[in-house]
């Protein structure tokens, strides 16, 4: 066996230690070499490992590591992006110069950039750090959650189980002095499960993801999370049709907070507000959701999959309350957007990869607890739908129309939960629904972990939120 | 190229040579497939006459596949440094030791299949100037919003990218090609008495010549002015005409229950059904990638075997299931030239066309609705219980012509009913970005969910 690589067997060393402010301060000034009054060097190195079983076997093990360069320069309002693995000097000038000439309509200039001291942010204390980890221990999770899975029912005909984690270091350098550092680790397990019975194949989807490193497992139960997949499968063999048209829906804490980041959350994105495409622009303090809803994005959270020591560009996460008691108190801001309106940035200028230019991404989003029992929420609900678990979602933000997939639904019926429901998809309109929300529960839980999509870029975050009812939402069954 | 039957071609030989040598270090029986990649990427996003983004960007990488005792491990690495090639290697092999014990493990073995030609380079594209590029962008946007004064712009946007890559393993398949496309797309908005709509609608060609700009730019202005004033539908069992963008979408979702690896691991509705009637006799699918009118026109597979022709189903019967060289051994058949990444897929599919256009589809419908867009399919539709259900916006068809324009509703019914329910196949194929081409459908007996 040969463990020794170099590439992947490093351990985390800070990106700052491997690239000198001499070097990134010549890298800036040749960014503005054209006259652009910007310039900024981003840096990442990520390695990831993933294993994913299938058919009761572990059908591969993967590893990638990417390591390179994006340089932005912004002229005016134009900007100008070019990225290069090739991290020697010769490199990354080549990529400063065809930035600048992508942002550049001017004329050269001589700038000097004095790089301030590094900002290290660590988004989080991980204790095992993944590349620790013996492979093998990493496939053991995928036996034993698929043994747990298969144990659950004999209706389980299939699991696939998919384990990966993932290492990120970044480095981000610009014209202003910003010199900032993050490592950001995190650790994924998902496992789905398909049973089969008189109604055909049914499936069931459990996820558990951090960032944090290995101790995850530690702390949580993969064969727990199998378990679930399984049982919700099973459920949905007896499962009816969903109704169709409008009915009051309970969402089970935890499972709905991609409503929010729908049905507002991309809505009160600065550059989308900017264009306005967003129908949450001009609206800051006034009452956009009920009084019930504080929603807050939050990079703090540093257990959570959204979490960030830095933003990608450079700026220190935070908490930032977005709605307060239904009132619109900010948008949240990247570096472009916050700059053309003279304000503080927020931490949510993100990206993908070191492949992609920053933009206004969510972290972790959620709403704040209310004061009601989540048993009394279904109880007060006579004829209804409880969402115990939600799938994906997307949302149109000029208009605000938004949909959101259940994956696991049951029927409320004199105020008691009752028969499974098949999957369908819940469409609403943003302000509408915000409005609609008549009771909030408790129970506060974060969700799983998510990757929200924005211009063919996928970002991982979280959502949160406690129990809740929307007084009136369009469930797209096929029953009447 | 795939089977050494291919005439002389582009090679990317410092590529090839690179993969070449990390398959030489194989040892004993051990299986290597490597493929290394070079691309450059051209993005330029146009706001209101400025250019507002452009981004020039340049990649590589090679990704190593290691087989060893039926057991399997990959490696990726996003660069071509001499020292990152060796150890990308060693790191596959590691990874297999860690993976079980896969009886039907191996690479593909060549089939003898020629490969079907097809024009993926194109020069008037590799010569095309940057300033032309911002040009088109431009014009787009004007194009796009100058026509009503209800109208602005979101985005316009140019984007084109080339690639080369080599591809070898120790079957002897081995073999590069180089390809390059380019689009422009535009995305714009309407106001009227406070509401706000969207529309969106690209240009596609081998080369900016080829583009329509102005069919583009009147497309994204009708989709975004024709919904304003959209009201929320009542809910209802309804007739539905697809528009050919949806059509593709749902032929996208039908052709991944068709796929092998799924149906041999008991993950599709369609397995133990070859040979019996799943559709409307009007529907004849088609998985042809050595079709140059489709925009995702190929000549190999991802295991390097030629592109194929493949008749999926043939006036409603189930002909056959798409498969690797991996799901074929494990079924105990033949790839069909289907490998995509380290799985199985359709690669370009299309229906049979009809005779009719979509205002003689409508023509003939007295109670319905025209599916312009669908919103949430990710998220509404699950290919393997086949439950589909999606947010959808369009134009009501009353007697015989559409109607009044409707949003904030969903569609929803089972994708073995839906192929089941096809009253009718349109004549308007559109070869659209994807892997499927679009016509208008229409299906009777859908359930419509609104007010």
């Amino acid at each position: 066996m040969q463990a020794e690589s170099r590439l992947w067997g490093v351990s985390i060393v800070d990106l700052a230690q491997e690239f000198d402010t001499g070097l990134l301060s010549r890298v800036l000034d040749r960014g503005r070499s054209t006259g652009a009054a910007f310039s900024e060097v981003f840096i990442e190195d990520r390695r990831n490992v993933s294993a994913s079983l299938d058919d009761g076997k572990v059908e591969s093990v993967s590893s990638g590591r990417d390591f390179g360069a994006g340089i932005r320069v912004i002229n005016g309002d134009t900007t100008g992006y070019a990225h290069t693995a090739d991290l020697s000097e010769r490199g990354l000038m080549a990529a400063a110069d065809a930035a600048a000439a992508a942002a550049s309509r001017g004329d050269g200039g001589k700038h000097v950039v004095a790089l301030g001291p590094v900002t290290r942010q660590k988004v989080n204390n991980v204790r095992v750090v993944p590349s620790d980890v013996p492979k093998a221990r990493k496939i053991e999770l995928l036996m034993i959650a698929n043994d747990a899975a298969r144990g659950t029912d004999s209706s389980i005909v299939q699991v696939s189980a998919g384990y990966s984690d993932s290492t990120r270091r970044i480095l981000v350098a610009n014209s202003d002095g910003i010199l900032a550092t993050d490592e950001q680790v995190r650790t994924l397990f998902r496992l789905s499960a398909v049973a089969n019975g008189d109604t055909g194949l049914q499936t069931g989807y459990d996820s558990l993801g951090h960032t944090i490193g290995f101790e995850l497992f530690d702390e949580e139960s993969v064969a727990e999370l199998a378990a679930r997949a399984a049982r919700q499968a099973v459920t949905k063999l007896k499962a009816r049709p969903a109704p169709s048209g409008a009915t009051p829906v309970v969402i089970k804490r935890g499972s709905g907070g991609v409503l929010f980041h729908e049905a507002c959350g991309h809505g009160l994105e600065a550059d989308l507000v900017a264009r306005g495409a967003s129908v949450y622009a001009n609206r800051v303090g006034e009452l956009v959701a009920s009084p019930l809803i504080t929603l807050v994005d939050d990079g703090t959270m540093s257990r959570e999959w959204g979490a960030i020591g830095i933003d990608d560009e450079g700026h220190v996460s935070q908490r930032n309350t977005l709605i307060e008691n239904g009132v619109l108190t900010d948008y949240m801001w990247d570096y472009i957007r916050s700059r053309n309106e003279n304000r503080p940035q927020s931490g949510n200028g993100r990206r993908q990869s070191y492949e992609h230019l920053p933009m206004v991404r969510m972290t972790n989003t959620f709403v704040l607890n209310g004061t009601e029992e989540p048993d009394d929420i279904i109880r007060a609900t006579e004829k209804g739908v409880y969402v115990a678990k939600l799938g994906g979602g997307s949302v149109n933000t000029a208009t605000g129309d938004f949909v959101f997939g259940m994956t696991e639904a049951y029927l409320i019926e004199n105020g008691e939960i009752t028969e499974p429901l098949r999957e369908g998809n819940l469409i609403g309109n943003g302000p509408q629904v915000l409005a609609d929300i008549d009771l909030l529960g408790n129970d506060f839980a974060m969700g799983n972990p998510g990757t929200c999509g924005k211009d063919g870029q996928g970002v991982p975050v979280g959502d949160g939120q406690p129990t809740l009812r929307v007084k009136s939402l369009t469930i797209g069954g096929t029953a009447a | 190229m795939a089977t050494g039957s291919t005439p002389k071609r582009h090679t990317v030989d410092d590529l090839q040579a690179i993969a070449d040598r990390i398959v030489a270090e194989a040892k004993g029986d051990e299986q290597i497939e490597v493929s290394v990649g070079r691309s450059t990427d051209t993005d330029i996003r146009v706001y209101r006459g400025q250019v507002e983004n452009f981004v020039a960007a340049q990649s590589a990488g090679v990704s190593v596949r290691v087989i060893t005792n039926g057991r399997t491990g990959t490696s990726h690495a996003g660069t071509l440094d001499e020292s990152a090639l060796r150890e990308v290697l060693a790191e596959a092999r590691e990874n297999a030791t860690f993976a079980g014990e896969d009886e039907w493990a191996g690479l593909a073995e060549p089939d003898g299949v020629p490969v079907t030609p097809q024009d993926l380079w194109n020069e008037q594209l590799a010569s095309c100037p940057t300033e032309r590029k911002i040009d088109i962008a431009m014009e787009l946007e004007r194009l796009a919003v100058g026509a009503d004064s209800r109208l602005r712009i979101d985005s316009s946007n140019y984007s084109d990218g080339a690639h080369e890559e080599a591809f070898a393993s120790t079957k002897g398949i081995r073999g590069s090609y180089r390809s390059n496309s380019c689009y422009a797309s535009v995305e714009v908005l309407a106001d009227d008495n406070g509401e706000t709509q969207t529309g969106w609608s690209y240009a596609l060609g081998k080369h900016p010549g080829e583009f329509d700009l102005p069919a583009a730019g009147r497309k994204a202005a009708e989709r975004a002015t024709r919904l304003l004033g959209a009201v929320k539908p009542p809910s209802k069992r309804t007739t539905v005409v697809l528009d050919p963008m949806v059509t593709a979408q749902f032929l996208s979702i039908i052709g991944s229950t068709l796929n092998g690896e799924s149906v041999v691991k008991g993950r599709s509705m369609f397995a133990n059904r070859l040979g019996e009637t799943v559709a409307s006799p009007l529907i004849t699918l088609i998985d042809d990638p050595t079709d140059s009118r489709a925009y995702t026109a190929t000549e190999l597979d991802s295991d390097g075997l030629a592109a194929r022709r493949n008749v999926l189903m043939d006036r409603g019967q189930l002909k056959m299931f798409v498969h690797s060289s991996y799901s074929a051994r494990r079924a105990g058949t033949k790839s069909t030239g289907n490998a995509v990444g380290s799985g199985v897929g359709c690669l370009a599919l299309q229906l049979v066309p009809g005779t009719k256009s979509q205002q003689e589809l409508i023509a003939g419908i007295d109670d319905g609705v025209l599916i312009d867009s669908v919103q949430g399919l990710h998220s509404g539709v699950n290919p393997i219980s086949g439950d589909f259900s999606t947010g959808a916006s369009g134009l009501i068809i009353r007697n015989g012509a559409t109607a009044e324009p409707v949003r904030e509703f969903t569609i929803a019914s089972t994708l073995q009913r839906m192929l089941q329910d096809v009253l009718a196949v349109g004549n308007d194929i559109d070869w659209l970005p994807m892997r499927a081409a679009g016509l208008s459908l229409v299906i009777s007996d859908v359930t419509m969910s609104g007010a």
